[in-house]
């Protein structure tokens, strides 16, 4: 298993060096856009904007700059911004703990109701609560996020008057209720979709058959049989449905004016922060493969049958 | 015709989508004729920020437009940017997914490992940085969006290009001296086009969402195109006095997109009967 983790640890190198050219060509192809933005609507006069661009290194040919930034992310350098002065590395440092606990709380919401409802629902087919979490999950999966945010904050914020609105209000807790549960509710309802299609198939089974023809009772061969085999499907599709609730996060993060990375991202994009822009991908996708391994290796300890070569 | 009555009942997934995406449908098509007012030009200051009245059904927005028909014209933007979106993914998906799976070799580890790649970056955050390269505007939510979502139709058609490939009727045709293309297109597409089908239904969901996502972010369509992501944009700061703005474009949104899940569930089981028993 170590050598495996290794193994795969080192397959990361070339997927994120394929994936800073595809980041740095769609950015970069078109130069001196940020010298251009700097003034505003006003054009900035020649000389202006040959100094901007000197400064911060857009005169060069494209695969000189390539070159030079891998140079400097190998160095763990991610640059500095255009217009805050500040290393990339530190803006994203001071963001990635409100934005990991934002994803933390919702995934953990969403695993927390999700999983059980499904795993209910798909127990008790055709009755009215399978019927009410069906359809609750598939509303829940066509919501736009930032939509539900609004209604939420809408009742309980303007017309109970119990949490913020909106904002980081110094990391309080009640501020992390609104934007977690905005996050979470899409996730929850795939999981719960997920999680009951797993088991309708897995009561199918013959082993489940078997199990319950010997005499076991009820809870024991769904704790034992089911559950456990459910987790194996349901990590496959939760894993590869990971991306849509950290790209859901830069929305959410938005609507919440929630200091974390996905607003940066919005924000770099807005002024043309280049640089800004490209660290913010990169530590998303960095942390969605670190996911999809973390998900890899949980096979292992959810199902002993599967051996790591 | 009592038969037909209740196989429909048994597939309300479908039948509840078909009926919604045709409301839908013809929302966008006779717009012009559905709308009370122009969804841009008739704005009247004097009639800002009015709640839902007779008049205006839905009320009016901070410009004095009549939101009833932003709602109505909407309909247009967010089906024409999930259809062609939607188009051109699969278009890409397929003919990338076709001519790996058949040709195989240095073409097939190429396309699979850019499939991979694009399978490693969120879907929202690829169409971010296509965005932030194009700037905004609706004909660049086209381009972001049909360039951001066809991996899966990619590794679809490919699998079943391998499956399909080896059975008798492609090698009939191999045999009867058809063309590669020809092949491809005439033998093996028409026999794997239901799972791409359902892919592309729910394809057209995910962008429509992404859409709306992207102009409420204000990175999308601009104003004032009326655009149901981008009408809620500015709903935020409108919460405490005009919340009725931000409730009617998004449940707009909601409404398409459940209609094309339902629609995308009920073809699935529609097609597959062996997981539709089950479920």
């Amino acid at each position: 298993m170590f050598a495996y983790t290794v193994r795969r640890l080192l397959q990361f190198i070339p997927t994120i060096v394929a994936i800073t050219l595809i980041i740095f060509l769609l950015l970069n192809v078109l130069p001196g856009n940020a010298a251009l933005m700097a003034g505003g609507k006003n054009r900035l006069p020649d000389d202006v904007m040959e100094k901007l661009k000197e400064r911060w290194g857009l005169n060069k040919p494209i695969h000189v700059r390539y070159l030079l930034y891998m140079k400097d992310l190998a160095q763990g350098d991610l640059g500095t911004s255009f217009f805050a002065r500040e290393k990339v590395s530190q803006m994203l440092a001071s963001r990635l703990w409100p934005t990991l606990k934002l994803a933390c709380t919702a995934l953990l919401i969403a695993c927390l109701l999700g999983i059980p409802l499904g795993f209910y629902s798909a127990l008790r087919q055709g009755t009215w609560v399978d019927t009410v979490t069906m359809v609750g999950a598939v509303s829940g999966v066509s919501m736009p996020q930032f939509w539900l945010g609004l209604l939420l904050m809408f009742l309980f914020s303007v017309q109970f008057k119990l949490l913020p609105t909106f904002g980081y209000g110094e990391g309080a807790a009640v501020n992390l209720i609104l934007p977690s549960l905005t996050l979470g509710v899409g996730y929850m309802a795939l999981l719960a979709r997920t999680t009951r299609a797993a088991v309708v198939e897995i009561l199918t089974q013959d082993y489940v058959r078997t199990a319950r023809a010997k005499g076991l009772t009820k809870i024991w061969v769904n704790r034992k049989h089911v559950f456990r085999n459910t987790l194996v499907l349901l990590l496959t599709s939760a894993g590869l449905q990971f991306g849509s609730l950290i790209g859901e996060t830069v929305v959410v993060e938005t609507l919440f004016s929630w200091p974390g990375i996905g607003s940066l991202l919005v924000n770099s994009i807005f002024y043309r922060d280049t640089p800004v822009t490209q660290g913010c991908i990169l530590v998303i996708i960095i942390g969605f493969l670190v996911i999809n391994l973390v998900v890899d290796l949980l096979y292992g300890v959810i199902d002993p049958r599967i051996k790591y070569q | 015709m009592k038969d037909l009555l209740k196989k429909l009942k048994r597939r309300t997934n479908l039948v509840f989508g078909t009926c919604i995406v045709v409301m839908m449908t013809a929302t966008a098509i006779f717009a012009p004729f559905l709308a009370p007012y122009h969804p841009v030009d008739d704005a009247d200051l004097l009639y800002s920020e009015e709640p839902p009245s007779r008049e205006f059904l839905f009320g009016t927005d901070s410009q004095g437009r009549d939101i009833l028909s932003r709602v109505i014209y909407g309909a247009r933007i967010s089906l024409s940017v999930g259809l062609l979106s939607q188009l051109m993914n699969s278009i890409i998906g397929i003919v990338l997914g076709l001519t790996a799976g058949y040709f195989g070799k240095w073409w097939d580890d190429l396309v699979m490992g850019l499939t991979n790649i694009m399978l490693s970056i969120p879907a929202v955050i690829f169409a971010l940085a296509i965005m932030a390269l194009l700037g905004p505007g609706l004909m660049n939510v086209f381009i972001a969006l049909g360039l951001t979502n066809w991996s899966y139709t990619c590794r679809i058609t490919r699998s079943q290009v391998l499956f399909t490939r080896d059975l008798n009727y492609v090698k009939a045709a191999q045999a009867l001296g058809y063309g590669k293309i020809r092949i491809m297109f005439t033998q093996i597409l028409p026999n794997i086009v239901g799972p791409i089908l359902v892919i592309a239904t729910l394809g057209i969901a995910g962008a429509i969402l992404m859409e709306a996502a992207l102009s409420f972010l204000g990175l999308g369509t601009q104003p004032p195109t009326p655009s149901w992501g981008g009408m809620l944009a500015k709903a935020r700061e409108q919460i405490f006095t005009t919340p009725w703005i931000s409730i009617f474009p998004g449940l707009a949104i909601f409404t398409t997109v459940l209609g094309l899940n339902l629609l995308g569930d009920g073809l699935r089981d529609f097609l597959d009967p062996h997981t539709a028993k089950k479920i």
